[in-house]
């Protein structure tokens, strides 16, 4: 059987030369049009795009639904489905031990607002530089649909029960808390995840994500503040994303006073051109206000809504030696004899 | 009516002088700075070459409650606590009258004169001397008094015991070299003191005295929580994650120390070590998980309650096997309990922490060389067995002061363990991370950024190939295969200490600080009952087969531990035969102050008399007079 003589189309591939499908994941085993699948199509999308190599990324999970997507991307990356609400701290070990790698942990509500939030809200004040994502649907899926402390105040639960305590704003709580990159976004806005995520993989420092991904099983419902319809009706964008990465030489035209530019630390370009006209991206307070003034409203704001390019981050404060930590030799961290004697003689 | 009247009898000198086998209790107010003077008397005993111990019984206050520091010198080596004061230094005004009432008639107590205390006893030796008048005039500024006070006592115990004004002198300025002013006032109040008593004591000699001896030469004086950081430094830790409780705060802190002085980069100042004080002690061990299972060496310490918020992560360490060194400092009791008082609370607890079925490797220090070695040991083991190991040390080990020869540099390189290498992958063909490869238990693993394919690690159920699983013959497998490493890991803990007497037809069991009252104990029981007794000294869990060995050749073997549930004798059990778990017998001490040899030796001795009764009898009473000994 002769083969007809048509070109082969080039491969596609990335700026390492890596194909797409390098960066996907184990078969998910979610429900069918779960949120969270589609988060973890955009990590994939990020990842790619932005030539992340997948054997230099860390990802790790506490337990829930949500934590066991990061099975479901990067298949080649070392992977680590923790414990419930204690992401955070083996992360901290982890990124400690090697801080060549880039970290990505992924969350969910309850793993993140109610067992985890204590690990959580030391994880924002040490600046750790990991990408954070919560996985927000308001509920615990596993255990079949009880609320999160991220549900929203008078929302209901699929059997007519009311939620009758006002949520966590996880994004106010970070900021507060000293997070340098906090967004918000909404599993069914492709454009608006990929490029925060772009930009998060370019910003050294914990970057908040909190992502409302509905789940289709216990909370799509009338009555739910998480569901498809729901979200889609209340998201209120505070800025437009033009994310360009260091490797593409691109200039951005923007209008001074309606956009701000930011440069990354990676040396990508953030251009937030702004929708919310009070929203000041790289104000502390302006961020909180944004928040405060559209939950008042009913509604949620996405975007970038807080960034601070240039914080120092928890690896740099610990003054470590280039090397990673957990490949220094014997010859490195085993002092000499003559230190032992030095010690042992004051000992006297 | 003047003191003097109130003295006992001279003493007879010649004949009645006890040399060099005492113990002295000073009772301070917590905060007064009496550490100092307590550490100078300590150490000037040590350099007259006399074997010394100095234990703290402080509160868990900072400043204000009663504290008391009792320091045994005895010239056999006995450095267990012991029950009975034969000096007390009653400086504190609130506990002056219980301390001195709760003395054996024939002691002697050096106190501050304003409390007088000689006038609740005729049957002691008072020795009043006023302090503040001492102190006004050694030291103008009167708000330093309060610091310096304390060193009278040691100028007054320098004359009484003929400890070496010299060697004070020596230790005092080791202690202060860095403050001139306050070592020139101390140095001054010490030599009042001793004036003091020179002009006002000299006719009535105590009947101890200290005398030079050639016991401690080259020796070193350490805590166990500074001998057990030592050890962390020698093996080549890079991440330390903790949350400060007593008594354990003592070991990462000076940790700390070491490494920001031993360990920073010479080239570029940078540090070859992270350390992170975190939010919790669950935090602490997530982050030594987090940071073991990319490969660094990483290490915890804590105490009871903080272990209790680490049995979440420890059941993970253990099944998704990941290597953790614990340290558990034991403090007494349950919940909050007696945070500064000792015990060996936790053996039983920790030997099983986490739900589930869980065994973990338990390292038992008991004295501060083995808080050093056994710390280089602990992480060599985690790694070799990818596994938490807890090194379980007590308060009276960790933090007070004990001699020690020179700790010896670590000869042997650091075992990484099997960590997955292009030779290895060649060697065995397929890599599954949990898969028993050499038939030891033990499977290679692969570190992130490192050579090697990648897996997912997990603490759900997963199959030698770390895949997630809820097959039952993939858990049974896996599950059974970390008890065929646990078994492995049995052969290679470290041997007990074994003491076999021929004729003995008793046995001890012990471990740890306890160790120190049995040695004490052991020649009580021969010299003044004639009862000879052979020893095993516990230094691992999983138990090795001289246990086995060890009861098998005895009638009656006693375990004696610090708790009140006998939870060594427990895990004993769980692998001995019907006939050898019938001749033990259990010996308990649990008040919070380190165990003595005379409560061993008394409830021993109580227990032998019973087994001697006849036959008929004793064979009821030996499982009576088990659960008695309590």
């Amino acid at each position: 059987m002769s083969t007809p003589a048509v070109p082969i189309p080039p491969k596609k591939v990335n700026r390492i030369n890596l194909e797409p499908a390098t960066y996907r994941g184990a078969k998910t085993t979610l429900c069918a049009g779960c949120g969270h699948n589609a988060i973890s199509e955009r990590i994939i999308d990020a990842f790619y795009e932005m030539g992340v190599d997948p054997t230099r990324v860390l990802k790790l999970s506490g337990i829930g639904c949500s934590s066991k997507s990061p099975a479901y991307f990067l298949g080649t990356a070392h992977g680590f489905n923790s414990v419930h609400g204690r992401m955070p701290s083996v992360a901290t070990g982890a990124l400690i031990a090697n801080k060549t790698m880039l970290g990505i942990g992924v969350s969910g509500d309850g793993d993140t607002g109610a067992i985890g939030v204590g690990q959580f809200v030391h994880l924002m004040r040490r600046n750790l530089p990991l990408i954070y994502v919560v996985e927000d649907n308001g509920c615990y899926g596993l255990t079949k649909g009880q609320f999160s402390p991220m549900a929203d105040l008078g929302s209901t639960l699929k059997n007519g029960v009311v939620n009758d305590l006002p949520p966590i704003d996880i994004c106010a709580l970070a900021i507060e808390l000293g997070a340098t990159f906090v967004a918000r976004s909404f599993s069914g806005d492709k454009k608006q995840l990929l490029s925060i995520l772009k930009a998060a993989i370019s910003h050294k420092g914990t970057c908040m994500i909190d992502v409302i991904s509905p789940c289709v099983t216990f909370n799509d419902h009338e009555g739910s503040t998480k569901s498809y319809a729901y979200a889609k009706d209340h998201d209120e964008p505070v800025n437009e994303i033009s994310f360009v990465p260091f490797f593409e030489d691109i200039s951005v035209d923007y209008e001074e006073g309606s956009a701000t530019a930011v440069k990354m630390h990676d040396g990508s370009t953030l251009v937030l051109r702004k929708l919310e006209s009070s929203h000041n991206t790289t104000d502390k307070i302006a961020a909180m206000q944004t928040l405060h003034e559209t939950a008042r409203r009913g509604e949620f704001a996405t975007g970038i809504i807080y960034l601070q390019p240039d914080s120092t981050d928890f690896l740099t404060l610990l003054n470590l030696v280039d090397q990673p930590l957990a490949l220094l030799p014997q010859s490195r961290t085993r002092p000499g004899k003559a230190v032992l004697d030095e010690i042992m003689d004051k000992l006297r | 009516m003047a003191p003097s009247d109130l003295l006992a009898a001279p003493a007879d000198v010649s004949s009645q002088t006890r040399i060099n086998d005492f113990s002295i209790q000073v009772a301070t107010v917590n905060g007064s700075g009496s550490q100092t003077a307590n550490l100078v008397l300590l150490r000037s005993i040590f350099q007259m070459g006399v074997p010394v111990s100095g234990k703290n019984l402080f509160p868990s206050n900072i400043a204000g409650l009663p504290t008391w520091y009792t320091i045994r010198a005895n010239r056999h080596g006995y450095i267990a606590r012991k029950k009975e004061i034969d000096l007390l230094v009653a400086m504190n005004p609130e506990t002056g009258r219980d301390d001195v009432l709760a003395l054996e008639a024939g002691c002697a107590v050096v106190y501050d004169e304003t409390l007088k205390l000689e006038q609740l006893r005729s049957d002691l030796a008072f020795y009043p001397v006023p302090f503040d008048k001492i102190v006004a005039a050694v030291c103008p500024d009167a708000r330093l008094r309060r610091l310096v006070r304390n060193m009278i006592y040691d100028g007054v115990l320098s004359r009484l015991l003929g400890i070496e004004l010299a060697e004070m002198d020596n230790a005092l300025t080791r202690q202060m070299k860095k403050k001139a002013k306050a070592l020139a006032l101390n140095l001054a109040a010490l030599q009042a003191g001793f004036a003091y008593a020179n002009e006002h004591f000299a006719d009535r000699p105590l009947p101890l005295a200290v005398e030079r001896m050639a016991e401690t030469h080259d020796r070193i004086l350490i805590e166990g929580n500074a001998a057990a950081a030592l050890g962390c430094l020698m093996a080549g830790v890079t991440v330390v994650a903790w949350y400060p409780i007593t008594p354990s705060s003592s070991l990462c802190e000076t940790l700390i120390d070491y490494l920001r002085k031993y360990r920073m980069d010479p080239e570029t100042g940078k540090a070859t070590f992270a350390v992170v004080q975190a939010e919790d002690e669950i935090a602490a061990l997530g982050m030594v998980v987090g940071a073991s299972w990319a490969g660094a060496r990483s290490m915890t310490s804590t105490s009871g309650p903080g272990l209790s918020l680490m049995s979440e992560f420890t059941g993970l360490a253990y099944y998704a096997e990941l290597p953790a060194v614990i340290f558990d400092v034991q403090r007494v009791g349950p919940s909050t309990g007696l945070p500064t008082r000792t015990a060996q609370g936790d053996i039983a607890f920790a030997a099983g922490l986490s739900h589930g079925d869980t065994k973990h490797i338990l390292l038992l220090p008991a004295s501060v060389s083995e808080c050093y070695s056994m710390s280089t040991d602990a992480f060599d083991l985690a790694e070799r067995f990818q596994t938490p190991i807890f090194v379980m040390t007590d308060l009276d080990l960790g933090m007070n002061t004990w001699m020690a020869e020179p700790f010896p540099y670590p000869e042997a390189p650091l075992d990484r363990g099997k960590v997955l290498t292009a030779e290895t992958l060649q060697a065995i063909g397929e890599w599954g991370r949990y898969k028993d490869v050499d038939g030891d238990g033990i499977p290679y693993r692969t570190l992130p950024g490192q050579f090697g394919p990648s897996f997912f690690t997990r603490g759900s159920g997963h199959n030698a190939k770390a895949h997630y699983s809820e097959r039952p013959d993939d858990y049974t497998t896996n599950i059974d295969r970390l008890l065929r490493k646990f078994e492995t890991a049995r052969g290679e803990m470290p041997a007990p200490e074994v003491d076999l007497r021929p004729r003995a037809r008793v046995g001890i069991i012990a471990y740890g600080t306890s160790h120190w009252a049995i040695i004490e104990s052991r020649d009580q029981l021969r010299d003044e009952s004639g009862i000879e007794t052979s020893y095993l000294r516990l230094r691992a869990y999983p138990f090795t087969h001289h246990i086995g060995e060890f009861i098998d050749a005895h009638d009656r073997v006693y375990v004696v531990e610090q708790n009140r549930d006998g939870q060594m004798l427990g895990l004993l059990r769980q692998e001995l035969s019907g006939t050898q778990i019938g001749k033990l017998a259990s010996v308990r001490h649990y008040n919070g102050l380190p165990i003595d040899a005379r409560s061993v030796t008394e409830e021993i001795r109580a227990h032998e008399s019973r087994m001697s009764l006849p036959p008929e009898t004793s064979a009821e009473d030996a499982t009576v007079g088990a659960e008695e000994a309590v």
